[in-house]
Order: C-alpha cells, then structure tokens, then sequence
C-alpha cells in the first residue's frame, strides 16, 4: 500500500518543515519518491561488556538527508548494521516506515565504505547483482546516471577510486532503497574526486529523495551534503541541527563555515 | 610498453638457448665416446628410438594408456576432493566430522600402500586409477577447502545486503573467489599425478610408459628409457599448458591474468 502512495503523491505533499522551498526539486527531474520514514528508537548495542550504542534515538522524516557525525569509534557502523538488519540491537528497535526491522531489509541498501564490487563480474554485472527480471536494462540506466554507461564491459579491478564507489553507488540505485545508508563512502578518495562525488549524489537524491543517513567524521561533508547533522558521543545523540543553506551548496560559503564550526565543537 | 616485433622475436628464441645447448654438448659427448652408450645414448639414437616405436604403433599404445589412468585417476580423485572441500568449507558440521578424519589419511605417504594396492587389485587397471586418485585428492582438498574459507568476508556481506539467497552466495560469490586457490591445488595434482602414475606402472603393469621403460632396461635399451623419461616431461608440461589456459579462461577478471581487459557479460 505505501509503496502506491509514494507514486502517486506529489512533492508538494511532504511532511511540512521537512522540504524547504529552495531543495524542491523541479517536477521534470522528479522520477519517483523512494524515501520512508526511519525511526530510531531507543537503541541499545553492546559487545560483551563494551557498550557502544547506550539509547541513541533519531526520528527522520521521509527523504530526509540527515549526516551522522562522531568519533571513530563511537559506534557509527553498528548503527548501520542494525538498520540493513545485519546485526540485531540489544534493546530498542528500529522502525523503517512504522514496521520495526527484522532480518535484512529490501528497501535499506547500504554504501560500504570499500566499493566491495565482485572483481570476477563486469562492472553491469556488478549493478545487476540481484539479478531482477530485466536487470540489465535496469543495470545500464543506473550507470548511466553516475556516467559510466561506457565501461559496462570492463572488469572493476581496471576502475579507479572514484570509478568503483559510483559502481557501487549505481547498484544501490537499482535496489531502488527507501532508505539509503552511506558508511563513509569517500573517505578513501581524493579531494577532487570527493567532491564530484558530492555533487553526484547529492544530484540522485534530489531525484529520488531516498530517506539517507551519511556516517562520516568529515563535518565540511556533512554540512555540503545534509538536511540535518547530528553528532553522536557515548553512544547517543547529543547534538541535533538543522543545515538551511539553499542547495547546490558552495564548500567556501561562510555561514556553512561558521555552521562547521560549531558542530565541530561538539564533536 | 609497446615492443618491437625484433625484440618479440628475440625474447621467444631466449628460453630455448639453454636447452638447445644441452642437446647439442650431449651428442657431442656421446659420439665422441665420452659418455658410454651403455649409460646415456646420445639424442640422436633417442630420436631414431621415437621413430622406431612410433612406427610400430607401441609408443602411441602405451601413451594412450598412460593418458587414459592420469586422466581418470584426476577425475576421480580431483573431483572428490573438491566436493570434499566445498562441503567442508561451506559447513563447520561437515569440517568437524570429516577434517580430521582427512587429515589423518592425508598424512599416510599414498605410495606407501602400493603393496596392498596390489593385493587388493592385483596389477589391473583399478590399482593404477586409485593409486592416482589417492594421490590428486589431497591438493585439491586442501587448496579448496583454504579458498572456499580466504573468500572475502565484505562481499558475502554485501551480497546478503542486495538480497542474495546462500546458493546465489554460493555459485557468484564464493566459489568464484575460491576459484584462484582451487587452480593452484590443480596446478600441485597435476604433479603428483604423473608421479604416481610412473611409480605404479614401474612396480606393477603390462602396459603404459612405466611399463614400456622397465621392459626396455631389461634388454638394456637406454634409448627406449630416455624417450620413456622424455615423454613423461612432456605430459607433464602439456598439462602445465593446460592448466595455464585455464587460468586464464576461468580468472580472466584477476588483474595478474588481463591480457584483454573487456569482457562480454
């Protein structure tokens, strides 16, 4: 049933507050809204007596773009782990569109932080991975979006980088992801390539409005790419701020710097 | 990187110096007296040797025979090891009951029980198949069981995360990634199948290269010996090349193997 809604409402009938009128996207470039609501509830996950999630609670509004930013260490990539359903919390639970998460889910996909492509299957093979009915059409749309249409054929281990985390980047779109999770997906590129990188995604979303959830340690990322940052310590979340900075955004605009700053003290 | 045809020409003589060399001092010393015939013959008489029993049809005979048990003695013992290795691989129930147990029999020298492969089969066939059979088990056993186990864990996990099911796992993620290691046990059977197959048909065998060289030292026939020898380096160097093609086939996409970095999917 949700998924009939998502088609047929318009972007103009999000959740108030949750769309600011300068990121509504143009309805022309508007394929169809993926995102659904994530709810983090009260969640708790230790490693025998190491307590890395103490009670950490997030709300996120469908098509939410929220950066979640601490430490390493502090328990970011668990928290992905219990969102795609591959790890279970010790208490709390997480709700993906009301409905709590059991085993894995199909509408989280997640962006490793290595592209981890199958280095024994062409990189259209690698996009098709789940191998749906007409995977390969599909498989050449999404790699055209992240403009590497051209290099279906070739094997990943002669991609650079960048080349390998938009493969990737490509498979996640043909999940089509109600949620989408980046675990530090840049952090091993170049400046330069990161921040193509940036303006590639930032591009997807605003087409399919995937609810996200950005793990990073690099706040200037966090503030170029999000609708909200929270930072996480200790285990929950001690710091919550919304980023209204009209979209595309500039890495040198000065009240983006002065925002990084003060999340940076919280860090 | 781009090398002249000269320079092509030139590096594809190069590996073949030596041996011409070799060949070339070794009749020299025969015909001169140096070496005994009695002891070495000189390439020459080998070559009239190849001739002579090439002619009269025994050297194919006896090749093919030999041929024939290396190939179903890896089939046999090839295969089983590979499912032995997928099976305990993939399940720590079947790793707990089996390993040991394999490990155990791995360690008895295969060749050590040729007397009782006697017994038990007599000079026939059988005992030259599982002799060999024994003998490329292991290897292949071994280096599966070790690839299956080195997959890499990030890409099971990420296959699980795109939805796939334990066989897609299976068949597109972990046997691929065992694949290279799966090679290298081939590469090890490969060996130690001639091995096995020249000392079982030197003990006990009315046909085949072993036999044929036993039978020619008994009329002191050096010549039939060294074609013997040489025959079995060829064998094995054919299935040297054999493999070699394989690799490249199967691990087209490993970066040490791109002659040609497209792929058709």
């Amino acid at each position: 049933m949700s998924a009939i809604l998502r088609k047929i409402e318009p972007s103009s009938a999000a959740p108030a507050g949750e769309v600011r009128s300068g990121q509504v996207p143009q309805s022309g470039e508007t394929d169809e809204l993926l995102g659904q609501p994530l709810v983090l509830d009260d969640l708790h996950r230790s490693f025998g007596a190491r307590k890395v999630l103490q009670g950490l609670s997030l709300d996120i509004p469908a098509r939410q773009f929220v950066a979640v930013v601490g430490r390493s260490g502090v328990g970011k990539s668990t928290l992905m782990r219990l969102i795609v359903g591959l790890d279970q919390p010790t208490a709390g639970r997480v709700l993906i569109d009301g409905a709590p998460v059991t085993g894995l889910q199909k509408a989280v996909r997640l962006l490793f932080q290595d592209a981890r492509l199958l280095p024994w299957q062409s990189v259209l093979s690698n996009v098709g991975i789940a191998r749906m009915p007409g995977w390969k059409e599909t498989a050449r749309a999404a790699l055209r979006d992240v403009g590497l249409e051209d290099r279906q054929n070739d094997w990943p281990a002669v991609l650079s980088g960048g080349q390998r985390q938009r493969v990737a980047l490509a498979r996640v779109l043909v999940g089509h992801p109600a949620v989408l999770l980046l675990d530090e997906p840049f952090g091993a590129l170049d400046a330069l390539t990161r921040s193509d990188m940036h303006a590639l995604l930032e591009r997807l979303w605003l087409r399919h409005r995937f609810t996200t959830l950005l793990i990073t340690h690099d706040v200037a990322e966090a503030v170029a790419l999000a609708d909200r940052v929270v930072v996480v310590r200790d285990g929950r979340v001690t710091y919550d701020v919304t980023v209204d900075l009209p979209r595309p955004r500039r890495r040198v605009d000065p009240s983006a710097v002065a925002l990084q700053s003060k999340i940076l003290e919280q860090v | 990187m781009k090398r002249s045809w000269k320079d092509l020409k030139l590096d594809g003589l190069v590996p073949w110096l030596v041996p011409i060399a070799v060949v070339v001092l070794w009749e020299a010393a025969a015909r001169s007296g140096f070496i005994e015939q009695r002891v070495l013959p000189a390439p020459s008489q080998v070559a009239v040797a190849f001739w002579d029993t090439a002619k009269s049809g025994a050297l194919l005979h006896h090749v093919a025979i030999s041929f024939n048990r290396a190939l179903i003695g890896l089939a046999v013992g090839g295969g089983l090891g590979f499912v032995l290795g997928v099976l305990n691989g993939t399940s720590r129930h079947a790793e707990l009951l089996l390993d040991s147990a394999l490990q155990m029999f791995r360690n008895v020298p295969h060749l050590a029980v040729i007397p009782m492969v006697i017994l038990w089969f007599g000079i026939d066939e059988t005992a030259k198949i599982f002799l060999v059979a024994v003998g490329t088990l292991f290897p292949i056993y071994l280096n599966t069981f070790h690839g299956i186990r080195t997959v890499d864990r990030g890409l099971i996990e990420m296959a699980r995360v795109n939805g796939l099911g334990p066989i897609a796992i299976f068949w597109r993620v972990v046997l691929p990634g065992a694949m290279p290691s799966v090679l290298v046990g081939l590469r090890y059977a490969l060996g130690i199948m001639w091995l096995t197959l020249i000392v079982a048909e030197t003990i006990a065998a009315s046909s085949g290269i072993g036999y044929m060289t036993m039978n020619a030292r008994e009329f002191l026939q050096t010549d039939v010996v060294v074609l013997g020898i040489i025959i079995y380096a060829l064998l094995g160097k054919a299935a040297d090349v054999a493999t070699k093609l394989i690799e490249h086939r199967v691990l087209a996409w490993h970066p040490a193997y791109h002659a040609d970095s497209n792929v058709t999917t």
